[in-house]
């Protein structure tokens, strides 16, 4: 295998985020749809890095910092909302939420 | 493309394979734990050992730990011991043990050999990222803590339990 580093770290990066892909379409309980947005986001943010250590730019490595805190926020909010659901319907069946009323 | 970036890779991927696969949630966190720090260790195969450390703290530790907290705080009951007792069997965590095992050590071959990146990787050292997030990037840095700010009063918002229970004279004003 004589890959040059960049490709196969995009080739990483891609298979990474298709499996969160495959598993945040195919799965039904809720936490585990917010841990396959948690790969997801991580395999755009090792996407990043690898573009940065390509050119040899620090932009690469700033937007990796960015989506890290942006994903510290999102799972709170996820958690919270996930902690709501639990609470008024007793179950992590994703589904059930599509009757939410009020 | 070296020995270290082909080991964590693979370590990543069927870490993340069986995240996917698993049923059971902890069995899932623990795996993606050791998919996060196989990505650490693949950061720092690219020559950004600051985005591996935050990587290993943000992501394995803080995240983690919040999830983690999280699922054992959703099913409090009286079989809690019990599946507690049986989601730590020594068949469970002995893979994700291996797993951790041979990253520390491809971590600390990494870091003993001191030596360069393979060719086609240019080292972005930590004072370059340093100088763009409070240069040019000045104001997304100001959006970040304003998000992050929404998100601790979001969660706060989100997460409050509205008391069942009121004090016990309007309780009887209510009932009657």
């Amino acid at each position: 295998m004589n890959l040059h580093p960049t490709t196969a770290g995009l080739l990483l990066a891609g298979i990474l985020f298709v499996l969160g892909l495959i598993s945040v379409l195919i799965r039904r309980n809720i936490i585990f749809m917010l841990l396959s947005v948690e790969i997801m986001l991580n395999a755009a943010g090792l996407a990043f890095v690898v573009a940065a250590s390509h050119w040899g730019q620090a932009d690469g490595q700033v937007m990796f910092m960015f989506i890290l805190a942006m994903a510290a926020a999102e799972v709170s909010v996820g958690l919270a909302l996930i902690l709501q659901l639990y609470h008024q319907l007793r179950t992590l069946d994703s589904d059930e939420a599509s009757r939410m009323n009020g | 493309m070296d020995i270290a970036f082909i080991v964590a890779a693979l370590i990543a991927v069927a870490a993340t394979v069986r995240v996917i696969t698993c049923y059971n949630i902890m069995h899932a966190l623990l795996y993606l734990v050791v998919s996060l720090l196989a990505v650490a260790v693949v950061l720092y195969t690219y020559g950004a050992p600051f985005m591996a450390v935050l990587e290993i703290i943000i992501y394995a530790g803080a995240i983690m730990v919040l999830i983690i907290f999280f699922v054992m705080m959703l099913n409090l009951g009286l079989e809690t011991a019990e599946h507690e007792k049986a989601w730590l069997r020594p068949r469970i965590w002995i893979v994700p043990g291996i797993f951790c095992v041979v990253l520390l050590a491809e971590l600390l071959y990494l870091i003993l050999q001191n030596r360069q990146p393979s060719a086609g990787i240019q080292v972005v050292p930590p004072k370059q990222v340093g100088m763009a997030l409070f240069g040019p990037y000045l104001i997304a840095v100001e959006l970040t803590g304003i998000l992050l700010m929404a998100g601790i009063v979001g969660a706060y918002h989100l997460g409050r339990q509205h008391k069942k229970t009121l004090h016990r004279f309007l309780e009887n004003n209510l009932n009657t």
